[in-house]
């Protein structure tokens, strides 16, 4: 796999920031917004940093521990009340959790 | 000698012996909290001595300690934690609006295992905002002091754990490092802390930042007690598959005060330590600097050999830190919606809505920025760029690391290159902020333990910290060794009195002199 | 000339795995339940919740992936597929992306256009989301997580589908392979399997494949069958009117026989997988595979033949019986218990599969014991019970399971072989009918045939025919 090289043009312009925010499900004020394209701007200008590595031969290291294979046996366990599953919920009924109307 | 001037084993030994009762120190360190802390803002929680469960509790432990079934080192003292650890009907924050008033319905395994060793739970520090910040000024609930000099921050993100240790507000506390988060702030305010290797302490219960990266571990005021309280919580949980399932050996830290040349001979001479040329490099205070260099020369009088080499990927470590632990903070911060728990907003039309209104009204200024640039680095057309790029920086990083134990047997550098900055000087210019953590990060990525040890004072009287990062599972030979050099330090003054005031730098230029 | 058209179908089949706990917590996989009740920290999204692997999960995939041909991943991982749901606690579903657990396999399908193979392209092991439930009449939905984290595999087929009679066959074929197995009930109904439908169309002898759609909330095969014909006729519409296929995500509504496109602007399909840390890598040797080989059950084929040759079944039936594993299992219990295979088998082929049909049901639903059906023929072997009232007697064993030999007593349906009872209902029969008596000593032979009838009348049609012959024949 070989490396994309990243643009040194502005990464963020104004539709790359309305994606951003419907995936992460944020909103931002008009001034905040500015503020925070401005200094997503400079941290990534400064993560480019990284493209002074050749790393083309390189694994991508996900899991600093080499341990693998850690299992559950499939016992069944006891579950919490649903009273307690839901004491923190902004909004119940029923025993379940009420969310605006999904359909 | 006074409660809050002992050490945690001290006081446990006098609680042991019948000096003590529990209550006695627990109301102590209460009291002493209460009144202190208008002024520092360490605590988001503290347990009021008249609380039922709590006396309870003391009771509990009292009759734990006489009949053998409280029988560690540390049983009977009184212990604060960290506002991002779950704690069953405590409050637990994480210093954001989004969980004010949340109340964890299950204790982390950490919170289990104090209970187990009969230690007390006195209340629950200020942070950064989920761990994201090195100032604890993203807290919600207002910025920590530094209990030097109040008009300094505490560092952070643990600076609620480390202000509250420093200023006697209680013996022991626990924090939580991503980036950082324990040794820079214990540096900041001259205590000791411990950042385990990944894996040794189960993260079960701490509300996650960056899974790959967050671990748990002790802050005290010295090296014995960090000791003996990560004793406590290491070890193998099976609630959390990136515990590790390896044996935890004991590390005996008492020897070093009751034999102390002995201790510093066993545990000093023939060991080789490493300075990495770049973590001296331009950029890190002069004072900073020559602290080091005479703790190094301190250690070398011990019989140590000191060496200096080049960790080339010094520089890299920051951008591939910030992009990876964004990533998974993006991720990790989703499951905050309005919908389970925390906060919702009130005028949302439509579920979408309500997603994006309560995260932006729940979430600070540097939460969002995190979770937006995590958010682009995993985007579609950016992943490879970013983050796989990353995750490449990061095995090389480690590579580096590797060899370098092949000659070390520790690395040793600042642990910031500052003392702690003013109030408000750092949010600013977030930027600047992220390159302030450029000797704390390598250790996260790669899974290191490492350690904070105060190691001097600038001249403003701001402490200075030491670290001593080692290879993986090697708690034990950097804890001896840290602990070898504190006898050798002598003791480090305290951030407070003896009527137990703390700032007593307070608007003092100069501060005290102390040559380590 | 009109333009001929080809339909290309792939699919992705979840299939929710039997196991009893979920795949990453130790709550109840169990249907029903209170709401919210089979709930806890890590199924629900708690913060500081960490997930643990349910080993089972990982050893049903490989059974599933050795049984579909598939290559076993020697190392894989999870990933997190981020999307904002309210049915997804934690924002994120724990599946796999960069590493599946099985790729490349392929399944033998038959239909009336002969056989044919479809090619499996990877196979995946995830979690379930929890449930919505809707009420018309209020601005909200309301969430249940009991079936939050429930695991599942996803297997994803190459696009080798061109019917819907092909889709079937290939959904029968893993649904056979997975009862087999044991690894899923695989109910359309309970959405323990569920399918998504990805379809295109192509002019005929073009290579190139023709943009796609995903089409969804499919629950049953006649649903299946439907939405595939609607989607390709909406697309060959769509084409001859020279508009363009949009590549989307459609909703099949069953009852309106037509389907929604599931666009919004909050659906950004970019689900920003990456590696899950909190989740170490799966290592598996050739020994874990080896071992999980080793206890495969006996498959369709291998019982299918062994029926023939033991029990002396025919291909037909041996094939038909062989269909199901749990109704394979209940005819060979049944056979056992009653000793008579090939009665068995009748009763199968005949009264199971035809009460089957008659109430829509799947063979895996079937729920009697087999030593009630047991009883049932050798009451027959016994002489105890005819031919019609056994039928009864099974539609009850059938839906309440009752032990037939005490129903059979509680409702009279038992055969009487008293002699005293049969030569009272005779004399009375012979008294009554003088005239028929010597009809048949002057050599009628209908006659005696009229007077069994009389007698069985007498008797409710409970008399023991071989006795009521013999003391009929005596008396006169």
């Amino acid at each position: 796999m070989t490396d994309k090289s990243i643009d040194s043009n502005k990464k963020i312009d104004n539709q790359t920031m309305d994606n951003i925010e419907i995936l992460a499900k944020l909103e931002l004020s008009t001034d905040e917004r500015k503020k925070a394209m401005d200094e997503m701007e400079k941290i990534l200008s400064y993560v480019d940093k990284l493209n002074e590595l050749s790393t083309d031969e390189v694994e991508p290291l996900v899991h600093i521990m080499p341990d693998a294979n850690v299992f559950r046996e499939d016992c069944l366990k006891e579950s919490h009340s649903a009273e307690l599953t839901l004491s923190n919920a902004p909004a119940k009924r029923d025993n379940m959790f009420v969310v605006p109307k999904t359909v | 000698m006074e409660i809050l001037e002992m050490t945690a084993l001290e006081l446990a030994q006098n609680i042991k012996s019948g000096q003590l009762t529990v209550r006695e120190a627990v109301s102590a360190y209460i009291n002493h909290a209460k009144n202190t802390d208008k002024k520092l803002n360490a605590f988001l929680t503290l347990m009021d001595v008249n609380d039922e469960k709590l006396n309870k509790r003391i009771d509990e432990v009292q009759q734990g300690i006489s009949s053998g079934k409280y029988n560690g080192s540390l049983a009977g003292v009184p212990i604060a934690i960290k506002d991002n650890i779950c704690t069953k009907g405590i409050r637990t924050t994480c210093g954001s609006r989004m969980l004010e008033n949340f109340l964890p319905t299950y204790d982390a395994y950490v919170v289990k295992r104090l209970e187990e060793a009969g230690m007390i739970i006195i209340g629950k520090t200020n942070m950064d905002e989920f761990g994201m910040g090195s100032t604890t000024e993203t807290s919600v609930f207002g910025a920590t002091k530094n209990p030097w000099n109040n008009e300094h921050v505490p560092g952070g993100s643990s600076g609620g754990t480390c202000a509250a240790v420093a200023a006697g507000l209680v013996p022991l506390a626990l924090g939580s490092d991503t980036g950082g988060s324990i040794r820079q702030p214990a540096a900041f305010c001259g205590v000791t802390g411990l950042k385990p290797t990944y894996g040794r302490v189960s993260r079960s219960g701490l509300i996650a930042y960056a899974s790959s990266l967050d671990q748990i571990g002790p802050v005290g005021k010295n090296m014995a007690d960090c000791a003996a309280l990560y004793e406590i919580i290491a070890g193998y949980d099976s609630m959390d598959s990136t515990s590790i399932n390896r044996q935890v050996e004991s590390i005996n830290c008492g020897d070093a005060a009751l034999d102390g040349q002995m201790y510093v001979d066993k545990n000093l001479r023939g060991k080789t330590i490493g300075i990495p040329m770049e973590y001296l490099a331009e950029g890190t205070d002069e004072e900073v600097k020559s602290s080091i260099l005479k703790a190094a020369s301190l250690m070398e009088e011990a019989g140590a050999t000191v060496e200096y080499f080049n960790l080339k990927m010094t520089d890299y470590a920051i951008p591939a830190y910030y992009i990876i632990a964004c990533a998974e903070a993006s991720s990790n911060l989703e499951r905050f919606d309005g919908v389970k728990y925390g906060y919702r907003s009130e005028d949302a039309k439509g579920l979408h809505d309500m997603y994006k209104k309560s995260r932006t009204e729940g979430f600070g200024e540097e939460v969002k920025r995190r979770i937006l640039l995590g958010s682009f680095v995993l985007s579609a057309g950016y992943y490879d760029a970013y983050y796989l790029k990353a995750l490449k920086v990061k095995r090389l990083i480690k590579e580096e690391f590797d060899e370098a134990f092949k000659k070390y047997d520790a690395i040793m550098g600042p642990v910031a290159p500052t003392t702690a900055p003013k109030l408000g000087a750092s949010l600013s210019t977030p930027l600047k902020m992220y390159l302030s953590d450029i000797y704390t990060v390598a250790v996260n990525l790669c899974g290191l333990p490492a350690i904070s040890v105060p190691c001097g004072m600038d001249s403003k009287g701001l402490p200075i910290g030491m670290q001593l990062i080692g290879d993986s599972f090697d708690e034990n030979k950097i804890v001896s060794m840290a602990a070898a050099y504190e006898c050798m330090r002598g003791d480090y003054p305290c951030a407070y009195d003896n009527n137990g005031n703390a700032g007593i730098q307070n608007n003092q230029e100069g501060g005290c002199e102390y040559n380590g | 000339m009109a333009k001929q058209y080809e339909t290309v179908i792939g699919l992705e089949v979840h299939v929710e795995l039997a196991t009893k706990t979920k795949i990453f917590c130790g709550c109840s996989t169990r249907f029903g339940g209170a709401v919210n009740s089979h709930t806890c920290p890590v199924c629900t999204g708690m913060p500081g919740a960490l997930p643990v692997l349910n080993k089972k999960v990982v050893e049903y995939a490989i059974a599933l992936g050795n049984a579909t041909n598939c290559q076993i991943s020697r190392y894989c991982r999870f990933d997190r597929k981020n999307y904002f749901y309210p049915d997804n606690p934690q924002n994120y579903q724990i599946s796999q992306l960069y590493m599946p657990i099985c790729t490349n396999g392929s399944v033998d399908i038959e239909t009336s256009n002969g056989a044919t193979t479809i090619r499996i392209h990877e196979m995946h092991m995830e979690e379930d989301a929890g449930k919505l439930i809707h009420e018309d009449s209020d601005e909200s939905s309301l969430v249940d997580y009991n079936r939050s984290g429930v695991p599942l595999i996803e297997i994803v087929s190459e696009p080798d589908m061109r019917t819907a009679d092909e889709v079937i066959a290939y959904l029968e074929k893993i649904r056979m392979i997975c009862q087999y197995l044991g690894v899923s009930d695989c109910k359309l109904q309970e959405g323990s399997m569920r399918a998504d439908v990805n379809l295109s169309v192509r002019e005929v002898g073009s290579q190139a494949l023709g943009t796609r759609t995903e089409m969804k909330n499919l629950n049953s095969f006649r649903a299946i069958q439907h939405a595939i014909e609607g989607e390709c006729k909406r697309q060959i519409e769509l084409i001859e009117s020279g508009e363009q296929v949009i590549q989307e995500t459609r909703r099949w509504d069953d009852n309106k026989l037509t389907s929604f496109a599931m666009r919004s602007k909050e659906d950004a399909k970019d689900y920003r997988y990456f590696p899950e840390p909190d989740l170490p890598p799966i290592l598996i040797s050739d020994q874990w595979i080896e071992e999980i080989k080793a206890s495969e059950p006996e498959f369709q084929p291998e019982k299918c033949a062994r029926y023939k040759a033991q029990y002396g079944l025919s291909d037909y039936d041996a094939n038909i019986l062989t269909q199901n594993r749990h109704m394979a299992d209940m005819f060979e219990e049944t056979a056992k218990l009653c000793g008579n295979p090939k009665k068995a088998a009748n009763w199968f082929m005949g009264e199971v599969l035809r009460t089957l049909k008659e109430k829509a049901m799947d063979p895996e639903q079937l729920t009697f014991s087999p030593k009630n059906l047991a009883a049932i023929i050798k009451a027959m072997d016994e002489g105890k019970i005819n031919q019609g009232n056994a039928q009864k007697v099974f539609a009850e064993v059938f839906t309440s399971d009752i032990e037939p030999l005490k129903y059979m007593e509680e409702n009279g349906l038992m055969m009487v072989s008293d002699t005293g009872a049969i030569e009272k209902a005779v004399d009375e029969v012979l008294a009554e009918n003088t005239s028929v008596v010597d009809d048949y000593h002057n050599g009628k032979d209908r006659a005696f045939g009229f007077l069994v009838g009389q007698v069985m009348k007498k008797m409710k049609g409970k008399g023991d025919p071989v006795k009521v012959n013999e003391v009929l024949r005596g008396k006169l």
